[in-house]
C-alpha cells in the first residue's frame, strides 16, 4: 500500500508539471493580455508596465520564473487587475470560503441522496420509490442558477428570513442558501447511483442465498448491501468534492460569497495570468489528491482489490 | 438573568440613541429638511473595484473609493462646476500653460499631518515614474506635464516633471501646451495626493484598511474583496462638519437581478436595474427607478483600412446602412432604458456642444430609409447583387439583441445580407485593434465632459481609431481646437463631415438607469461625468 502511494505521488508531480506547463502556454496564447481595453495604452505606458511584471520576457523565461517563486518562496505571484493584492491573498481569501460551503454542500448531498437512493431501491415500485425519484429528478432537472434567483427571491424578499447574499465569515444565514442550491443537483446524481446499484446489489446471487439462510433484512442490508453499492458513488464523490470545494462561479455570482469560483473565471476573462494560474494549480493538486484518496477508499470497501 | 434597574436601563438606552445621533436627526443645513437618523448609504458594485490607490485606480468604481477617500486640488459641484478642493484657487499665466494653486492650511491627513504642496509633487511624479506602472500614467501625458514624455520613458528622473512645491502651500504646474481646461483635470483621482510616508513604510500593501492614510471625507475601515467595503467619516477632514453621510457600505453582487432583488428587499439604497426592466420598474418605482443621460456612445465602425471590404470604403454604402438602421427600435424596443438617439458622435449632454443640426438626423425614418435604398442601388447593390457584410461584437446578450435587430433592419430596408460574430471581451479588442473587421460594435465614454474627448478619436493619430478613418480636415479642425478658448465651431464642423463620411455609425447615446431609495438625497444627477462624493449625499427622515 504504502508503495502504492508513494508510486501515485511519484506520478502526480510530472503530472502537475504538465498542467502548469500546457496551461501556461494555453493561456499566453489566448489573444490579449491582462492590459488590453477598450482604450489601449499607449506604448510606453504599456512597456512600462510589461517590465514590471516581467511580461517581456520570452514565455519559457516567464514560466521558469514563475515556477521558482513558488518553488523558494511559495510566491504565486501579483494580480495584475487588483493592483494591491497578491495570487497567495486571492486564494487565502476565497478558498476557504468555498471550502465552507462546498463542504457543507457535500456532507448535505450525501447526508440526503444516499438515504434517498437507498429507501427507494429498497422500496423499489412503491409510492416512496416514485417520491425519491421524482424529487432527485426534480433537483436534477433545476439547474443551480434558476434556483438561486428563487431562492433569494422566496427566502429574502418574500419571507424576509436570509440575507440575500454576503457571507460575513460563513455564518449560518449566509450559508443556507448556497448550500441548498450548490447540493441539489449532486444531491439528485448521488441518490440515482445509489438506487441503481443498490438494486443491482439486491438482485446479486449471494443475497438470495442471505436471503435464503434466513439472516434478518437488517442484518443484510448493513452487512452485505451496503458497502458493495457503495462502490459506484464513493468514484463519483471524489470528483465531485473537488468539484465542490474549490468553487461554482454561480454560486458565488448570485450570492456574492466571495468565494474562488467567481476569481477564477474572471481571472480568465481577465487575463489575470497568475491568478489563474495558481488557481489551476490549486484545483489539479486537489484532483489528484482526491482520486488517490478515492482508490484508497475502493481498496477498503472491496477486498479483491490489491494495490 | 440579570435585571438592570429601570432608571439606568433607561438611561443606557438614551446615552446610545445620543450617541448615534451626533451627527444626525437634525436638519440639513441648507434644504432643512429633517435627517434621518441612521445616515449609511449602502450601495452594489457589479464588479470589486480594483484599488483605492489614487495613482493605479483605473475603473469607475475604484474612482469613486478614491474621490471619498482623498481629495484633489479641485473638486466639482452637483452640476459638474469647478469647486475649491484642498486648494482654494488657483491663478494662470495669460499662456495657460503655468498654473499656480494655493492650497488651504487646515487640510489634514486622517493621520494628523498637515496635506502639503510636497504631496501632490509627491503623487504626481508617482503616477508617471515608470516604476510605479500605473495603468493611468497616460493621464499626466494628456496633462501635457513638462518633460512627462521623458519621465515616462525613463530618460529622465520623475524630478523633471513640471511640478513643484514653492512652498508647503504653494504648488507650481508648468505645461508644454496651453490647456485652458487644466484646472478641471485635478478632479480626475489619479491627480489625487498620496502620503509618501504610508507608501513607502508598507508597499502595495498601502490601501489596505489599517494602513491607509488618507485625506478625504472618509477612511477605509473594513475591505473583503469581492464581498464588502466600508469607509467611515474621517474627524480629521478639514470639512467634515458639512458631512452628513457617516457611513459607506458597498456590496459586490455579480448579477444584476439579484443585485435588484436585494434592493427591493431593503438592503441596498442603490441598486441596479436589471436590463430591459427600466419601463416596468419605472412605472412600479416612480420616484425610485432613475434614469439620466450619461457620456457615452454607442456605435458601430467600418474597416475603412486596406484590410476592409471593399463596398465598405463607398461612402454612399456607409451612408445607406446608417440611415437604414432604426435607432427608434433599439433605444425604445430593445433597450428600454431612456435611450437617447444618437446621430452625432458626440452626446448632447456635453458641456459646451450643441448639437449640430446634421442633415440625416432631421429627416423621418421612412425618408431616411427611401434615400438609403436609392444609395444603395446608386452603389450597385439590390435584389439582385446584395451586399454581404459581417458585424462584429464583443458576447454580451445585450449587444447580441441589438445586432439581432440591425441585421434585420439591413435585410428588409436593403436586401443586406449581414452575419454576426462575436467574440469574447479581450479577443474582441484585438480582432478590432487589428482590423479584422468589417462593421464591429464600438463604445466610448468620455473621460472629460469636453466635445475632444469624442472627436479625437477619429482623428488619423488616435491609438483608439480602430475603423481606420483619415480625414484631412477633422486632422486639422481637432488640433486647432486644442488651444481655442471656445472650439464650438470646430466640433460641429468635425460632425457634420462624419455626418457626410460615415466612417461610424452613432447608435445612441447612454444613460445611466439605477435603483435609487426616495430618502436619499443630493445624488449629481446634472453632473453627467456622475462625480459622485459621498459627503454632498444625505437621508432624510422618512
Amino acid at each position: 500500500m504504502l508503495n502504492y502511494i508513494i508510486k501515485r505521488i511519484g506520478i502526480a508531480i510530472p503530472t502537475l508539471l504538465i498542467l502548469i506547463v500546457v496551461t501556461f502556454y494555453l493561456m499566453h496564447s489566448a489573444p490579449g493580455g491582462p492590459f488590453t481595453s477598450e482604450k489601449p495604452l499607449p506604448a510606453q505606458v504599456l512597456a512600462n508596465i510589461e517590465a514590471k511584471y516581467g511580461l517581456d520576457q520570452p514565455i519559457w523565461r516567464q514560466m521558469t520564473t514563475y515556477l521558482w517563486g513558488i518553488l523558494t518562496e511559495f510566491d504565486f505571484g501579483p494580480s495584475y487587475k487588483y493592483h494591491s493584492r497578491t495570487v497567495n491573498e486571492i486564494i487565502g481569501q476565497g478558498f476557504p470560503i468555498t471550502l465552507k460551503y462546498g463542504f457543507w454542500s457535500f456532507i448535505v448531498a450525501i447526508g440526503v441522496g444516499i438515504p434517498l437512493g437507498a429507501i427507494a431501491a429498497i422500496r423499489k415500485n412503491t409510492w416512496i420509490d416514485y417520491f425519491a425519484v421524482g424529487i432527485s429528478i426534480g433537483a436534477q432537472v433545476l439547474p443551480n442558477f434558476v434556483m438561486a434567483p428563487l431562492l433569494i427571491i422566496v427566502f429574502t424578499l418574500w419571507l424576509g428570513w436570509l440575507p440575500g447574499g454576503g457571507w460575513h465569515g460563513g455564518d449560518w444565514q449566509y450559508l443556507v442558501m448556497p448550500v441548498i442550491a450548490l447540493s441539489t443537483s449532486y444531491m439528485a446524481s448521488i441518490a440515482r447511483i445509489t438506487r441503481s446499484s443498490m438494486l443491482e446489489v439486491l438482485n446479486a446471487n449471494y443475497i438470495r442465498t442471505a436471503r435464503a439462510k434466513g439472516l434478518p433484512t437488517k442484518t443484510i442490508f448493513f452487512r452485505h448491501v451496503f458497502k458493495p453499492s457503495l462502490l459506484p458513488v464513493i468514484s463519483y464523490l471524489g470528483p465531485a468534492f473537488v468539484g465542490l470545494i474549490t468553487g461554482s462561479v454561480l454560486i458565488d455570482i448570485f450570492f456574492s460569497t466571495g468565494g474562488m469560483g467567481y476569481f477564477f473565471v474572471n481571472a480568465a476573462f481577465n487575463r489575470d495570468y497568475a491568478v489563474m494560474m495558481g488557481i489551476t494549480i490549486l484545483v489539479g493538486s486537489l484532483t489528484i489528491l482526491f482520486s488517490l484518496i478515492v482508490d484508497l477508499l475502493y481498496a477498503w470497501i472491496d477486498p479483491k482489490i490489491r494495490y | 438573568m440579570n435585571y438592570l434597574p429601570k432608571s439606568l436601563a433607561m438611561g443606557f438606552v438614551l446615552a446610545t440613541f445620543a450617541a448615534s445621533s451626533v451627527f444626525a436627526a437634525g436638519t440639513h443645513p441648507v434644504t432643512g429638511e429633517a435627517l434621518a437618523d441612521d445616515q449609511t448609504f449602502t450601495y452594489s458594485l457589479l464588479d470589486e473595484f480594483t484599488t483605492a490607490d489614487p495613482q493605479m485606480v483605473e475603473d469607475v468604481s475604484g474612482s469613486y473609493f478614491v474621490r471619498d477617500l482623498f481629495e484633489g486640488l479641485m473638486n466639482q459641484d452637483a452640476d459638474g462646476n469647478l469647486i475649491p478642493g484642498v486648494a482654494t484657487g488657483y491663478t494662470t499665466n495669460e499662456a495657460k500653460d503655468v498654473y499656480t494653486f494655493t492650497l488651504r492650511d487646515n487640510a489634514r491627513w486622517s493621520d494628523g499631518n498637515q496635506v502639503t504642496a510636497h504631496d501632490f509633487v509627491y503623487a504626481w511624479r508617482r503616477l508617471a515614474d515608470p516604476a510605479t506602472a500605473s495603468p493611468y500614467s497616460w493621464f499626466a501625458d494628456i496633462m501635457a506635464l513638462e518633460n512627462v514624455g521623458a519621465v515616462l520613458s525613463g530618460e529622465s528622473p520623475p524630478e523633471a516633471l513640471g511640478i513643484r512645491a514653492l512652498d508647503n502651500l504653494t504648488l507650481e504646474v508648468r505645461l508644454t501646451a496651453s490647456l485652458p481646461y487644466f484646472a478641471a483635470m485635478t478632479t480626475h483621482a489619479s491627480t489625487f495626493p498620496s502620503p509618501q510616508w504610508t507608501v513607502k513604510t508598507f508597499g502595495d500593501d498601502w490601501t489596505k484598511p489599517g494602513k491607509i492614510v488618507g485625506n478625504g471625507a472618509y477612511v477605509l475601515t473594513e475591505h473583503i474583496p469581492n464581498e464588502t467595503a466600508t469607509r467611515e467619516r474621517n474627524s480629521l477632514y478639514w470639512n467634515n462638519d458639512a458631512t452628513i453621510i457617516d457611513k459607506v457600505v458597498t456590496l459586490v453582487i455579480n448579477d444584476e437581478n439579484t443585485d435588484f432583488t436585494r434592493w427591493q428587499a431593503g438592503e441596498t439604497d442603490k441598486g441596479a436595474v436589471p436590463s430591459g426592466q427600466y419601463p416596468r420598474l419605472k412605472a412600479e418605482y416612480p420616484d425610485e427607478a432613475i434614469s439620466f443621460p450619461r457620456l457615452c456612445t454607442y456605435y458601430y465602425t467600418f474597416n475603412l483600412s486596406p484590410s476592409g471590404q471593399e463596398a465598405l470604403q463607398d461612402v454612399r454604402v456607409r451612408q445607406a446602412l446608417s440611415y437604414a438602421l432604426d435607432r427608434s427600435v433599439v433605444t425604445d424596443k430593445v433597450l428600454q432604458g431612456g435611450q437617447i438617439q444618437a446621430f452625432t458622435f458626440t452626446p448632447g449632454a456635453t458641456a459646451g456642444f450643441e448639437v449640430p443640426a446634421v442633415a440625416f438626423g432631421q429627416m423621418t425614418q421612412d425618408e431616411r430609409n427611401a434615400k438609403a435604398k436609392e444609395l444603395m442601388a446608386e452603389a450597385g447593390y439590390g435584389p439582385d447583387n446584395p451586399l454581404s457584410v459581417e458585424v462584429m461584437y464583443n458576447t454580451s446578450e445585450g449587444h447580441k439583441k441589438i445586432a439581432i435587430a440591425v441585421q434585420q433592419m439591413w435585410k428588409e430596408t436593403l436586401g443586406v445580407e449581414a452575419t454576426l460574430a462575436n467574440q469574447e471581451w479581450k479577443t474582441f479588442l484585438k480582432t478590432r485593434g487589428g482590423q479584422n473587421f468589417d462593421i464591429a460594435r464600438g463604445g466610448w465614454c468620455g473621460d472629460y465632459n469636453e466635445a475632444s474627448t469624442f472627436l479625437d478619436l477619429l482623428t488619423t493619430p488616435s491609438g483608439y481609431n480602430d475603423g481606420k478613418f483619415s480625414n484631412a480636415e477633422v486632422d486639422e479642425l481637432m488640433s486647432s481646437a486644442r488651444t481655442m478658448s471656445d472650439a464650438t465651431d470646430n466640433y460641429t464642423r468635425v460632425e457634420e463631415i462624419l455626418a457626410n463620411e460615415m466612417p461610424v455609425i452613432p447608435v445612441y447615446h447612454y444613460t445611466g438607469v439605477f435603483m435609487l431609495r426616495n430618502n436619499l438625497k443630493g445624488w449629481p444627477f446634472n453632473n453627467v461625468e456622475q462625480n459622485v462624493y459621498s459627503r454632498d449625499l444625505y437621508k432624510v427622515a422618512d
